[in-house]
């Protein structure tokens, strides 16, 4: 599902280059749930940034779904975030004028798929248990049933990967238990392949598991 | 001018009416009282049309024009102190050169013009020898200015007051150039506040031109209820202005609603493509970071 090998990522910060990742070799089968785990600055996000196709690599080699990331085009790595990747956010970045079903509609529209009937997906609405809120606007729901509208609108595309970046960072341990959970069911019924970033253990235990990362590797 | 004159002017060949009329300020600014021969007004100008009481019958009497009587909440049998008193006969419709008209006699003894007049109004057998009366009685009258009635109106319109025109254009020019900014830069902060909306946009695969498209959407139709917002409140500006100002005259440009409209079209645009652009084209990542 995911390959990497020897993956650099070096940023230039005004006249300063800042090595991020320093050679991040990982392995992620279709249907894992793995937790990476690490301190502030050890390079989790921009792996990331760059498994979601926010960001190129600088070297290495990268595959999702037998794609190679590093020959992608600017075009080519936003069609890669309509459909083979879905991203679930700290801050749940849900847009604030439209409501819960128009979030998750956005992103369906586009993916280029507004007009596909998908039954199938009132069953993860259901799971999520967010199927009463789907006509209220973000500022109506809790920091919980925002993040389950969050996970909601990035698995809408059927991803291949679910990219989740410190989804329970903004939330109490009750909804941060609840998140957690479904992102776990969601793996173990629907067979989503998740990689989430945590900085806590007691979440990353969640996962199938767990890649410590520090100073830009992966240590183990 | 001396009052015999009128005498003369209605010697004249081809003239069959004439009469003098003085046009006296008042102590209020920019009002005047017209002292009126009645019968010879009337016969003149086809008559008052009395909507309120009657013709004046003494030396104090005084007759207002409709406006007039709006505006300064006047009726048949109101006292108007300008310095010297006269009591409201009656109101009459708007239309006759004034706004105010007394008697001729007891005006100019009033202010102290006993025997002048200010204007003498003539009327002419037919259309076609009005030029040669005014002819005329240039030569008999060298030291007045005579005109006909078309060349007086178009004195008196807001076209012959110097420098009007120019003050008039610098106010739209001025209007226009701050309706321009004031668009764009609304759109354009508007824009520029969504940047995070934008990025969120982005993580969710929208192109650039989806963002654009999104953006182009909503601005025109924001252009265009504000369009229809600005002609509504023209009128209500008009209401609001007829409502406190009675004798001030308004005007509602039809021919600028095409412009202004183009010139918010284009403003609101420029004001959200910009910025639009900007955002779609930054990084997401960067775009997701502002606050």
């Amino acid at each position: 599902m995911i390959e990497i090998h020897d993956l650099k990522k070096i940023y230039r910060v005004g006249e300063v280059d800042v090595n991020a990742l320093r050679g991040v070799d990982l392995s992620v089968k279709r249907g894992e749930f793995v937790c990476v785990v690490g301190p502030s600055g050890s390079g989790k996000s921009t792996l990331f940034h760059i498994l979601g196709g926010l960001t190129p690599p600088t070297s290495g080699e990268i595959h999702i779904d037998g794609r190679d990331l590093l020959k992608m085009t600017d075009a080519e790595r936003t069609n890669l975030r309509k459909r083979t990747v879905g991203f679930v956010f700290q801050k749940y970045n849900l847009l604030p004028t439209l409501t819960a079903e128009e979030n998750i509609e956005i992103a369906r529209d586009i993916a280029g798929r507004k007009q596909e009937k998908d039954p199938g997906f009132d069953e993860v609405i259901k799971l999520l248990g967010i199927e009463g809120r789907l006509h209220h606007k973000p500022r109506a729901l809790s920091g919980g049933e925002q993040q389950r509208v969050a996970i909601a609108r990035s698995i809408v595309n059927h991803p291949a990967i679910l990219l989740a970046d410190e989804p329970t960072g903004n939330l109490d341990s009750e909804n941060s238990q609840i998140v957690l959970s479904l992102l776990r069911d969601l793996n173990r019924r629907t067979g989503q392949t998740i990689l989430m970033i945590t900085h806590d253990l007691d979440a990353a235990s969640y996962g199938d598991r767990i890649v410590r990362m520090r100073d830009g590797r992966i240590v183990e | 001018m001396p009052e015999g004159i009128v005498g003369l002017v209605r010697r004249t060949p081809y003239v069959t009416m004439a009469t003098g009329s003085l046009v006296q300020p008042t102590s209020r600014v920019l009002t005047s009282i017209a002292g009126i021969h009645l019968a010879e007004f009337d016969a003149m100008s086809g008559g008052f049309k009395y909507l309120e009481g009657g013709p004046f019958m003494g030396p104090d009497d005084l007759i207002v024009d409709d406006v007039e009587a709006r505006s300064s909440h006047l009726h048949a049998g109101s006292i108007v102190d300008f310095g010297i008193k006269w009591r409201v006969t009656g109101v009459v419709e708007s239309g006759k050169f004034s706004r105010m008209f007394a008697d001729l006699k007891p005006l100019q003894e009033k202010y102290s013009s006993t025997g002048k007049v200010s204007v003498i109004w003539v009327k002419v057998d037919h259309q076609a020898t009005v030029q040669s009366v005014i002819e005329a009685l240039k030569q008999e009258l060298p030291e007045y200015q005579i005109w006909s009635v078309e060349q007086y109106t178009s004195l008196i319109s807001a076209n012959n007051i110097p420098l009007l025109k120019n003050f008039t254009a610098v106010v739209i020019g001025i209007g226009v150039v701050i309706g321009f900014l004031v668009v764009f830069l609304s759109m354009y902060t508007a824009v520029l506040e969504r940047t995070r909306e934008i990025g969120i946009l982005k993580a969710l695969g929208a192109s650039p031109g989806y963002v654009l498209g999104i953006l182009l959407r909503e601005t025109v139709l924001l252009a265009v209820v504000g369009i229809l917002s600005g002609i509504l409140m023209t009128y209500g500006s008009r209401a609001l202005l007829n409502a406190l100002y009675p004798t001030f005259v308004t005007e509602i440009a039809y021919d600028w609603w095409p412009i202004a409209a183009v010139i918010a079209l284009i403003a609101a645009l420029i004001g959200a493509i910009y910025p639009g652009l900007k955002a779609a084209r930054q990084d997401a990542i960067e775009a997701l970071s502002y606050d």
